[in-house]
């Protein structure tokens, strides 16, 4: 699946040979390792440079892992439904359905009532969706605006109505769930946490992620990494997930061969407001313990920006994902010197990316990307510390700047958005 | 002519009176499922406005009709501003700066900051605008970032620039003098019924709207380029400046929709300053499809249901929230509604053109016409 490479790749008429055989090759099968390894080596490149600890401690990628998964399993969901062309903004309301959803089964009858409780409330805004969208040919935004709307106010009204009385319950929150189980390797923690204290640049930082992994691993945060492993085997591996695709790309083609169109994009939808329900779950039962009003804060949006961010794949999705709930976790502790570090790295990787685009023959764009390295060079070493109001907006500007650039890379599948109905194959 | 005409207009009728129904239905589903009395709620809801609910209903709808102007104007493009939301606290704050700082005199002053802050709204959607049109990013997330921006942004300039207010620990910016302030209109008796003077301002905005979509070359161009971007190309409409510019003016009439609170209430922007007005100016647009008059009815509709909501909890125990569900549902209802009276009008045409065509002429005419439908 080298869809991208070899759309662009045609037009890629002004590079040099070399340029056009490096953009046409397939990447190795096993890059995601490569990326991750490359990411952790210039975290702790900085870290050691900077002086930010906080960059690579086994706290922050702990509170990490907590924030990326609702974000991902939200772009999940993001995923699952544009795959067979219907756009899914409401993915925002479907999470709020689900930490309701959490709450209120979570608390009545138990953790994995919980679970399950979130995912059969996201699917309920799911099937929302799918009747407006699919069956009466609303368009896709609008209907998701008004279920951003509608699950708002039914979450509020259904707290209101059953929470209120209970043990720490009220308006506004549920009581106390109960804890989904979580995963801990007692001895290795121990060793890889003197490890990690040695600050050995690289062997510090790596232990400290093995340490996040072994340390209170929430089963939940297992089963959306096995969700999003399972996303791509189902989508691109199998006989369903072609004829799902196959959909969102040209319906009427699909239509033509004899898939039943309508059938696929109401299951993708169903199952996307699973999955988006599962995340508001997910923020309710390991993210805090219980529901609050407002606890999704725009997570949904988020996802739904990762997975343009990641290319309409699992893989990029996941990138996306980490990127934003890192970002957003180095802003929440500390926030000031560690966003001020990541300037840094920002600044070397903008003028070693413009450069590179500068020596392709891309003047204007090498130069707008070498001056915006310059400005964030030149803001880290102006400022100590970076306000606390702008290391919460990180994630949000590096989506922005990340858009900006990529975007022309970027393919959604081609029926995306649009209305299809039934018979339109001729 | 004339029946076709009735027609038409019972069609036209018969969209938001079925939605109405629907969302009302299904609202009562919900109250009976939760077991709330819904005979109550209703009577409750639908009960007659007192004079300073009136008042109040007026005030909240002026600001959703801003709100649902400025996501129109985009609307009619084909683009969809989900920022308005940031646009206005952006441009909201800056012309409580400017106000406050009063640089000019009286209503000079106020006039300033009106501008500035349709300036402010109109570069904040230009970032969108620029994005989509140079590097096509999508502006539904383009511009949902820029909410978020939005809030970080304004809460570090107001913590920067901002003065305690006495006795509280409540920040704010620099109250606005007496002359500069916008003075509101009375409805009736006492204070509790008055409305924003603001009204005027949205009122020719309105016009204004209508004015320009139906009767300049901008208008037409922004139109025609939303109905159709192959054939706006092709009649040498430059695509990516009406984007831009687009953009620009819905992020122009977004900055004046905290001004009537900051003017004619506030006084003031703090950080407990309203919030997601944005989002229902969404619905309200929606709702109106995308008409200054429908805006109209669309923004009172929704401040209505907010201001009779109000009392539920006190009055018959159930959570005013509930509105918030009718407001969405009626969304959905009227989107589905229009498409639903649209197919009946298409085959109620198409049957009176084969009526007509059966009676005189060729045979052959007819089976041409059966055939294409």
């Amino acid at each position: 699946m080298s869809v991208p490479a070899t759309a662009s790749g045609t037009t890629a008429g002004t590079g040099t040979e070399t340029v056009k055989a490096g953009r046409g090759r397939k990447l190795p099968r096993y890059w995601v390792l490569l990326a991750v390894v490359g990411v952790v080596l210039v975290l702790s490149l900085l870290r050691v440079i900077t002086g930010a600890e906080d960059l690579t401690s086994s706290g922050t990628i702990i509170a990490a892992l907590i924030a990326i998964v609702p974000i991902m399993l939200a772009g999940l969901g993001g995923l699952w439904s544009e795959r067979a062309g219907v756009v899914n903004i409401g993915l925002e309301g479907m999470m709020i359905l689900g930490t309701w959803g959490a709450g209120y089964f979570g608390y009545h009858h138990g953790a994995y009532a919980g679970v399950a409780g979130a995912i059969l409330m996201g699917m309920l805004g799911g099937l929302v969706h799918a009747v407006a969208t699919v069956i009466f040919g609303v368009d896709h935004i609008i209907s998701g605006v008004a279920i951003n709307i509608i699950a708002l106010g039914a979450v509020q009204y259904l707290a209101a109505l059953t929470f209120i009385g209970l043990p720490g319950g009220g308006q506004t929150q549920s009581p106390k769930i109960g804890d989904v189980p979580t995963v801990t390797i007692g001895p290795l923690s121990d060793a890889l946490k003197d490890v990690e204290d040695t600050d050995i640049f690289f062997v510090a930082d790596v232990a400290a992620i093995l340490r996040a992994l072994c340390t209170n691993l929430s089963s939940l945060v297992i089963v959306a990494m096995l969700l999003l492993v399972a996303t791509w085997y189902i989508l691109w591996r199998t006989s369903f997930g072609l004829r799902l695709r196959s959909v969102g790309e040209s319906p009427a083609a699909a239509e033509s061969l004899g898939v039943k169109v309508m059938r696929y994009k109401f299951a993708a939808v169903l199952i996307s407001g699973g999955l988006a329900g599962l995340a508001g779950g997910f923020l309710a039962m390991v993210a805090s313990s219980n529901y609050r009003d407002g606890q999704t804060g725009g997570r949904g949006y988020i996802g739904l920006a990762a997975m343009i961010f990641g290319n309409w794949r699992p893989s990029g999705l996941l990138a996306g994902s980490g990127l934003f709930g890192y970002t957003e976790t180095l802003g929440l502790r500390q926030g000031g010197t560690s966003v001020h570090a990541l300037l840094l790295a920002v600044a070397v990787l903008a003028l070693a990316g413009g450069v590179w685009q500068l020596r392709r023959g891309q003047a204007v764009s090498g130069a707008v990307i070498v001056g915006v390295g310059a400005l964030v060079g030149a803001l880290y070493f102006a400022i100590d510390e970076v306000p606390r109001d702008f290391s919460s907006m990180t994630p949000y500007v590096i989506t922005l700047l990340v858009l900006a650039f990529a975007s022309q890379r970027l393919r959604m599948p081609a029926a995306d958005g649009q209305v299809y109905r039934k018979g339109s194959a001729g | 002519m004339t029946r076709a005409r009735m027609i038409r207009l019972a069609l036209a009728l018969a969209a938001p009176v079925l939605a109405l129904v629907a969302a009302f239905a299904i609202t009562s589903l919900v109250l009976i499922v939760a077991g709330d009395p819904v005979g109550e709620v209703w009577s409750s809801i639908l009960s007659v406005p007192e004079e300073r609910n009136v008042a109040n209903i007026i005030k909240n709808a002026t600001v959703l009709y801003l709100s649902g102007l400025a996501v129109a104007v985009a609307f009619r493009m084909n683009l969809f501003n989900i920022g308005v939301d940031g646009q206005y606290r952006v441009a909201a704050f800056t012309a409580a700066v400017v106000a406050g700082e009063a640089w000019l005199p009286g209503y000079l002053n106020t006039a300033f900051a009106i501008v500035c802050a349709m300036a402010v709204g109109a570069l904040w959607a230009g970032i969108a605008g620029v994005l989509r049109a140079s590097r096509g990013v999508s502006e539904v997330i383009s511009t949902i970032m820029l909410n978020f921006i939005a809030t970080g942004l304004v809460a570090y300039l107001l913590r920067k620039l901002a003065v305690r207010e006495e006795g509280s620990n409540e920040i704010g910016t620099r109250e606005i003098p007496e002359g500069s302030r916008i003075p509101n209109i009375s409805i009736g008796e006492g204070p509790t019924s008055e409305i924003y003077g603001f009204i005027v301002i949205a009122a020719a905005a309105g016009f204004l709207f209508w004015f320009v979509l139906n009767r300049t070359r901008f208008g037409f161009d922004l139109r025609a380029t939303g109905q159709s971007t192959t054939a706006a190309v092709a009649s040498g409409i430059n695509v990516k400046r009406m984007t831009i510019a687009a953009m620009m003016v819905s992020g122009a009439v977004a900055g004046l929709v905290g001004l009537p609170i900051l003017f004619g209430d506030s006084y003031a922007y703090g950080s407990t300053f309203q919030s997601g007005l944005g989002f229902a100016g969404i619905a309200v647009a929606l709702l109106g499809r995308n008409n200054p008059i429908g805006i109209a009815v669309g923004a009172l509709l929704f401040a209505y249901l907010d201001e009779q909501s109000n009392p539920l909890q006190i009055l018959v125990g159930v959570s005013p929230d509930i509105v918030a569900i009718t407001q969405g549902v009626i969304v959905l209802t009227v989107v589905i509604s229009y498409e639903l009276v649209r197919r009946y009008g298409v085959r109620l045409e198409q049957r009176e053109v084969a009526r007509a065509l059966e009676n005189p002429t060729s045979p052959d005419r007819h089976d041409a016409q059966e055939a294409s439908v």
